[in-house]
């Protein structure tokens, strides 16, 4: 579904990502972990050409991201993501947030669309703020309009950057209640996030980055109890 | 010192069609200043170094040259190089209108750069092309953003379109020239061409308050 060889990430002189290697399988759940900085989130934006790579190799679902003839549009179609920000349209009703690019991208008629983002708007829970506007929100609220929108383009793929690092507590639930149904659903995810509830509930595989290299991966049993590199060891008493 | 008010009064409809002018083509100008800061301001942030240049010089030539200078290029100037001659009002509205263009284009440039970045990553993460992304997501935000500094464009070119009465075009300020020369007094006639233009700034200003709190209702 993603493999990824070889990839490397420069900003300007500072190199972010020092040759990730890596595949993901269909229908897999990826919890990436790491310290600030560690290039999570730049190894994410590699996956839908937020960022361009500076070498190596992308492919998703076989197609090279990297080869000039790839449709981006096209394929950022198939690559949903979530951000930390939930980076919601604020001059669009919730329901248009959800319809916009399925109308104007793919061409789906309003109707259709709009059929679509009731039913994923209930399936987050929302159908009753369809006509507010994103403002009139909470944090969690937004996330899951967020992931709606996302899953509107009928993603193949969706990545999550910390989705609910800028949530009160008391919200970070509802949104990892709705990113666990989505993995349950058989949805292929990699997912930047530091809780570890999501991760043994659903994660099928843990990958631990730190300055710009994978360190070490694993089951999310592996990881979080029998961490071998002693950065991740490090890394994980921190945190927990 | 006797002044005389009621000398104005044969004349007020000559002031009122000189307002009316006025308005005609400082609306016109914005118009066509809008349209040229629109391409001006996003080719300035162009990926391609000939665009962005020409963009680039275009602002910097219309923000560091004296208005009344470019009015006297288009009017006496330009038909020189073209052998035809530029009547006074299409010389007027397209002078003031590609001087607007530079300062609408950094307005413009200014709206689209507050947007947020994760806005634009949004819109493109969905699928959509950078210009879908721009049309439906960036430049509505930026629009409203732009609103202010855009009317108070209008208004300076409100005040500056009076420099077209040194190509004899007929504006408020004009008007207040001929009635000065009719009545030998001229007092009174360029008191009441200021009145006018105070009335018109003002009422814009209102017109503008009011669209920015309209707007700012769904944030
Ligand atoms: N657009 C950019 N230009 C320059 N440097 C950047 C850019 N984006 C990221 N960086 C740098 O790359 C490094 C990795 O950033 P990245 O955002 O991928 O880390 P991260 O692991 O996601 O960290 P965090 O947990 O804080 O989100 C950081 O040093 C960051 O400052
Ligand atoms: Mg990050």
């Amino acid at each position: 579904m993603i493999e990824v060889r070889d990839l490397y990430k420069n900003f300007g002189h500072l190199e972010v990502l020092k040759g990730i290697n890596n595949k993901v399988e269909k229908g897999e759940v990826v919890v990436v972990i790491g310290p600030s900085g560690s290039g999570k989130s730049t190894f994410l934006r590699c996956l839908n050409l937020l960022e361009k790579p500076t070498r190596g190799e992308v492919y998703i679902e076989g197609k090279n991201l990297m080869d000039p003839r790839t449709n981006v549009n096209q394929l950022r179609q198939d690559v949903g993501m979530v951000f930390q920000h939930f980076n919601l349209f604020p001059h669009k009703k919730v329901i248009e947030n959800v319809t916009l690019a399925p109308i104007k991208v793919k061409g789906e008629k309003p109707r259709e669309a709009e059929e679509k983002a009731m039913e994923l708007l209930s399936r987050v829970g929302l159908a009753d703020k369809a006509q507010n506007f994103p403002s009139q929100l909470s944090g969690g609220q937004k996330q899951r309009v967020a992931i709606a929108r996302a899953l509107a383009m009928n993603p193949k793929i969706m990545l999550f950057d910390e989705p609910t690092s800028a949530l009160d507590p008391e919200m970070i639930k509802e949104v990892l209640d709705v990113m666990k149904d989505l993995a349950k659903d058989g949805m292929t995810m990699v997912v930047v996030t530091h809780e570890m509830g999501f991760a043994r509930e659903v994660g099928d595989r843990v990958i631990f980055m730190d300055e710009g290299r994978i360190v070490e991966e694993g089951t999310p049993d592996e990881i979080y109890n029998n961490p071998q590199n002693p950065r991740t060891k490090d890394f994980l008493s921190k945190i927990l | 010192m006797d002044l005389d008010f009621s000398i104005i009064i044969p004349y007020f409809n000559l002031f009122l069609q000189g307002a009316l002018v006025t308005v005609k083509i400082t609306a016109l100008a914005v118009f066509m200043g809008i349209v040229i800061g629109l391409f001006v301001g996003m080719g300035k942030m162009s990926r391609i170094s000939i665009i962005r240049w020409i963009c680039i010089a275009y602002v910097e030539v219309i923000r560091g040259t004296p208005l009344l200078v470019q009015i006297l290029i288009f009017y006496f100037g330009i038909p020189q190089i073209i052998g035809i001659d530029i009547p006074e009002y299409p010389a007027a509205v397209m002078a003031l209108g590609i001087n607007s263009g530079g300062y609408v284009a950094e307005i413009i440039r200014g709206g689209i750069l507050a947007v947020e970045k994760g806005q634009m990553e949004a819109a493109r993460s969905l699928g959509m092309s950078h210009a879908m992304a721009m049309r439906y997501i960036i430049l509505p935000q930026a629009f409203k953003k732009m609103i202010p500094p855009l009317g108070n464009e209008f208004v300076t070119l409100l005040k500056n379109s009076s420099l077209a009465t040194t190509i004899g075009f007929g504006e408020l300020t004009r008007a207040g020239q001929i009635v000065a020369g009719n009545t030998y007094k001229p007092f009174e006639p360029y008191f009441v061409v200021a009145a006018f233009y105070l009335v018109m700034t003002l009422a814009f200003s209102q017109l503008t308050g009011y669209l920015e709190r309209r707007l700012a209702e769904s944030d």
